[in-house]
């Protein structure tokens, strides 16, 4: 009796909901596998279907993305397993697990913490409430593989953005696995685009993309490239996060700052009288 | 409009002669709120209805539907076949009703017409340069004529959406004054193409501007823009027959057309008439569904109901 | 022409048990004394099942339960594990809404549409939002380190028996405290249900505690030194009886009471939709609603155009079986209530007020009362005083905004308003000066999770959702 011949896994990119090859037909070998490629001009399909998520993203009530952001919790608790055989520590899994669902738990309370009533001196009512900035690039950090990627994924969703990420070039099989977790969890498509391959090819191309509307260069490595990123981010004036420090603990409280910082501000002014 | 009967009924006769009095009555309708009016028809959508209920529903659907096909490829082949269907929608089943009326392009209502002579199926043709309007009005005009003459007992109008947009509403008004009488004595339909109207308080005025100028039915839309009937926009219209039957004693029907392809949706309809405007409305003569594929829904659904099992497409003519 | 055959909800996905005992410590109990009442179907007066009243053995118990969780278990646990099981709640809340619904439905007369689209679906978002906050409790407001306050005695009126749960228990639990619950004592039927829901989330033993019983056991549990807070939320005299009771003590009181809520209508108002938000505003849920829109202030100009709207439309209410899914208008909850709303609709028509109500066939048995509308109504006449708690409304006029605002504030209570006007600015204007906790312009009767409810003057104080209501259950 010979033993059974496994059938393999292709890895590929998450783009609009769907799992295409690059475009370019290129792979890498990596953690034991072809990964796809992504070229420039995969990094821009994802813009184009990031923004044209935006509108449906942004425009759902806070209630349900923050279903989505739970169901997305629950759905990779369910394949914890499948992380654990990529060489992900299980705790690791654990607190990307507890991640999404404090993000969750965001959705509708971020307005209520970062927005509120202006007491103006006259006859006006006067508020201002957060709204997503738009499509946001994001380079993930090289590790924790998923920890690290959750940790700049849900904070930038949570709020309506949309996100096209580069996900870690040495460890991307975590990344595409977590793309099947979102694309069970009733996310629609768009909303998280990922994107394989050399971070020195897509990033540029998300930098200096002018329908961009933010960067987070948490994964950025080489100080050079992140001013050179940041660099470009500025011609449309994008939203820019800068890398996170070497000594970074993943595992601590984030804060409000990586939702904030992808937030724009609105207050509405309106009279008040008979 | 409740409270001045007699006096306003004079009134609202004078309204046409001058633009600045269209435009202070239009304007001084009440406003529609938007989530209100959503959320009113929503709540309709929830009614269940059920066996004897439904039955009786699905046949009224059925004998309000204008069988319609408004496409440049209709020939009179296609024309006929659909002609027959709408007098005999269910061959299987002679206690079927046959459907309201068929509605066609003008130059298919000859052969429509010889098939329904002598039936009680209404020929509806649409004119005034459908779907868009943009043509000068004497060809508009030549058109109505042209449906008339050729056999058409409906005509279905589409109201000057540039010249309401741009507050012309005096134009719009003459203009259906216009088409009402070269329809001569066939029934007129004023489509108001609620979806680039872009508000609910635009659809009340738009229906209030068609009633005004002598419409006998208002219609949603023409089928070929993006958004075509919607609940929310026949309960406007709903309330609108209803309040300017309280003012001017004159009752007018509602035609929603475009996208109303099942019998749930029917149904939803057909609650909604019910529960706004009340039986009186609940006649062929007063409410009809401009549709295609919505008869043979109804039809399996009929066939449910008797049979007990679903059916499928492929036990009912496609024409 | 078009009548509407029946359309039942089915009964089946509701498994009643003959008789329930008391949920104290993650089990269910016999009562210490034995003592039991009924719970009636008021559509029917079918009785549904034996239900064990609690006495203050009883309530001895369910407290040193909920201290020994609070103590051991719950007041310990991070934030972050007690999300995860008010998540569980929620979800399991979701799947079985259907059996809710169905039993909230029976128990309490409401009709399932009601059930089934509001209460439920309401229920279920208001445990998935504390949820959110339990891990979150240092960003709400109220400083670094937000501690909870202990053991909470909750009591909670029988209009809305598992939605007045989830306002209490869901932000208790997040803020970390545990509790001990009454039900109303004609509706306890979802509060047991919602007990076997914390098994099968396996919460941890006495964070929630359910003990049913009418006035005494409410009276005993809210009373008991081992209580560190207290939460109410029913009529404004057993209010400031359990505000008197608490005197002198360190326990901590939120209370949410009656209300004469006026709706207030402007002549320039959408008029179709202000009369269907009149119509939600009163008959919704039988008018059993504490910010129920008892009140219709219209502008007199318009006063006759929109009561013929409202009766034409009242006339379409249909009245009956609460299961069956066309039903807008279901039973009176309890017989004692229907004597109260007859009442003063007897000292209504006696004060000179004149009354309409539009045809309608009212079922044999059960307790019922047609939709209800007094107009002629002045400020002085009861029905324009008193809450009614039921399916009446008294229709007064105004004629200037100043007028409208005098008048809507001319009541003790102070829980809700309603304004209808298509000019924003006077909806500011008149919100700005409006005694009420929740004002709705252009809408009403709406509910979220992520908005604070609560009375201003009599009505109570503390506020229940949002952020501001995670207060109550803090040391703040």
């Amino acid at each position: 009796m010979s033993e059974r011949v496994a059938v393999r896994k292709t890895y590929k990119l998450f783009i609009g909901g769907k799992f295409p090859r690059s475009e370019s037909g290129r792979s890498y070998l990596v953690q034991s596998s072809n990964v796809s490629l992504a070229s420039r001009k995969d990094a821009r399909d994802a813009v184009v279907a990031a923004r044209a998520a935006v509108k449906g993203w942004a425009g759902a009530t806070a209630y349900n993305r923050g279903q989505i952001l739970y169901r997305a919790a629950e759905m990779l608790e369910g394949r914890r397993e499948q992380f654990v055989a990529l060489g992900i520590p299980g705790d690791e899994v654990d607190a990307a697990v507890d991640r999404w669902v404090w993000y969750a738990g965001w959705a509708d309370k971020l307005a209520q913490v970062y927005g509120g009533a202006n007491p103006v001196a006259g006859p006006y009512f006067n508020i201002s409430a957060p709204e997503p900035t738009g499509v946001v690039a994001v380079v993930a950090p090289e590790r924790p593989a998923l920890l690290g990627l959750v940790s700049v994924i849900a904070p930038a969703i949570v709020s309506g953005n949309t996100v096209v990420v580069a996900a870690s070039p040495s460890e991307p099989l975590a990344a595409v696995t977590l793309a099947e977790v979102l694309a069970t969890s009733d996310l629609p498509g768009g909303v998280v685009n990922i994107l394989t391959g050399a971070i020195t090819e897509t990033a540029p191309t998300l930098a200096a993309h002018m329908d961009v509307n933010a960067i987070d260069l948490t994964g950025v490595t080489d100080a050079a490239l992140a001013t050179d990123l940041e660099v470009k981010a500025a011609e449309n004036l994008k939203r820019v996060l800068r890398p996170a420090p070497a000594d970074h603990d993943w595992t601590g409280d984030p804060g409000l700052a990586p939702m904030t910082a992808l937030l724009e501000t609105k207050t509405v002014w309106h009279p008040k009288g008979v | 409009m409740t409270a001045t009967t007699t006096s306003a009924r004079s009134d609202l006769s004078e309204l046409g002669r001058s633009e600045t009095a269209l435009r202070t009555f239009l304007h001084g309708l009440p406003g529609v709120d938007q989530v209100g009016a959503e959320q009113r028809a929503a709540q309709l959508s929830t009614r269940s209805i059920k066996t004897t209920a439904k039955a009786q529903a699905i046949d009224l659907a059925i004998r309000m539907v204008d069988l319609t096909t408004l496409e440049g490829a209709d020939t009179p082949g296609k024309v006929r076949a659909l002609a027959a269907k709408a007098l005999r929608p269910d061959p299987a089943d002679p206690s079927c009703p046959h459907v309201g009326a068929v509605c066609v392009y003008p130059a298919m209502v000859p052969y429509v017409a010889e098939v329904l002579r002598g039936s009680a199926v209404h020929l509806a043709s649409v004119a005034t340069a459908f779907p868009s309007g943009q043509a000068p009005l004497e060809i508009k005009l030549a058109d109505t004529r042209a449906a008339v003459a050729a056999g058409a007992d409906e005509i279905d109008m589409v109201i000057n959406r540039g010249a309401f947009l741009a507050g012309r509403y005096k134009e719009v008004y003459d203009e259906i004054v216009a088409t009402k009488e070269a329809s001569g004595d066939a029934h007129l339909k004023v489509i108001l193409e609620t979806g680039e109207l872009a508000t609910y308080d635009n659809v009340r005025r738009a229906s209030w501007l068609a009633m005004l100028a002598g419409g006998d039915f208002i219609k949603t839309s023409t089928g070929k823009v993006p958004v075509a009937a919607t609940m929310p926009v026949t309960l406007v219209m709903l309330e609108a027959v209803r309040d300017f039957r309280e003012a001017t004693g004159r009752q007018v029907g509602v035609k929603p057309a475009g996208g109303i392809k099942t019998t749930k949706d029917a149904i939803k309809y057909l609650v909604m008439v019910n529960e706004t405007v009340g039986p009186d409305w609940l006649d062929p003569d007063w409410f009809r569904f401009g549709a295609s594929s919505l008869l043979n829904d109804l039809l399996m659904q009929r066939t449910k109901l008797t049979t007990g099992t679903y059916s499928g497409p492929d036990y009912f003519t496609l024409d | 022409m078009f009548e509407y055959a029946p359309a039942p909800e089915s009964r089946s996905v509701v498994d009643l048990k003959p008789s329930y005992g008391l949920f104290i410590d993650g089990k269910f109990v016999d009562p210490a004394d034995g003592g039991s009442f009924k719970s009636i179907n008021p559509a029917s007066e079918e009785v549904l099942a034996e239900i064990a009243e609690a006495g203050s053995e009883d309530v001895e118990r369910a407290v040193r339960a909920a201290r020994k969780a609070y103590d051991k278990v719950w007041g310990p646990m991070s934030g972050r594990d007690r999300a995860k099981y008010l998540y569980r709640i929620a979800r399991l809340i979701q799947e079985r809404s259907r059996e809710l619904a169905v039993l909230e439905s029976l128990d309490n007369g409401k009709p399932i549409r009601e059930s089934r689209d509001v209460d439920l679906p309401l229920v279920a978002a208001h445990f998935f939002y504390y949820a959110g906050w339990a891990d979150k409790l240092e960003h709400a407001g109220f400083g670094p380190r937000p501690q909870p306050i202990g053991v909470a005695a909750q009591v909670i009126p029988w209009n809305f028996p598992l939605l007045m749960l989830a306002w209490k228990i869901a932000p208790a639990l997040a803020a970390g405290n545990t509790v001990v619950l009454k039900p109303a004592e004609t509706t306890p039927l979802t509060a047991l249900l919602f007990a076997e829901i914390c098994q099968q989330a396996e919460l941890p033993a006495g964070v929630v505690n359910i003990l049913t019983g009418a006035g005494d056991t409410g009276r005993a549990l809210v009373e008991h030194a081992g209580v560190d807070k207290v939460a109410f939320t029913g009529s404004t005299d057993v209010g400031r009886a359990i505000a008197r009771s608490v005197a002198g003590t360190r326990k901590k009181l939120t209370l949410e009471l009656g209300g004469k809520a006026a709706n207030i209508v402007f002549d320039d108002a959408p008029i179709d939709q202000a009369v269907e938000g009149i119509v939600n505003g009163i008959f919704f849920n039988q008018g059993h609603v504490c910010c129920a829109g008892s009140r219709l202030l219209v502008q007199e100009n318009v006063a006759d155009r929109v009561l013929e709207s409202l009766k034409r439309r009242m006339a379409q209410l249909r009245v009956g079986d609460p299961l069956d899914k066309n039903t807008d208008v279901g039973a009176i909850n309890s017989a004692a209530q229907l004597e109260r709303i007859r009442e003063l609709s007897d000292a209504g028509s006696a004060e000179g007020a004149e009354r309409w109500s539009p045809p309608c066939d009212l079922p044999d048995r059960g307790f019922w009362f047609a939709p209800t509308i007094f107009t002629g109504v002045t400020q002085a006449h009861r029905i324009a005083r008193e809450e009614i708690f039921g399916p009446v409304l008294s229709v007064l006029t105004f004629r200037t905004p100043a007028e409208a605002v005098e008048k809507a504030n001319n009541t003790p209570y102070g829980l809700s308003a309603g304004i209808w006007t298509d000019k924003g600015s006077r909806i500011l204007w008149m919100a700005d000066r409006l005694r009420a906790g929740v004002v709705w312009a252009n809408t009403f009767n709406k509910f979220d999770p992520t908005s604070p409810f609560g009375g201003f003057k009599e009505s109570g104080y503390g506020r229940e959702g949002g952020r501001h209501g995670l207060e109550g259950y803090l040391n703040v």
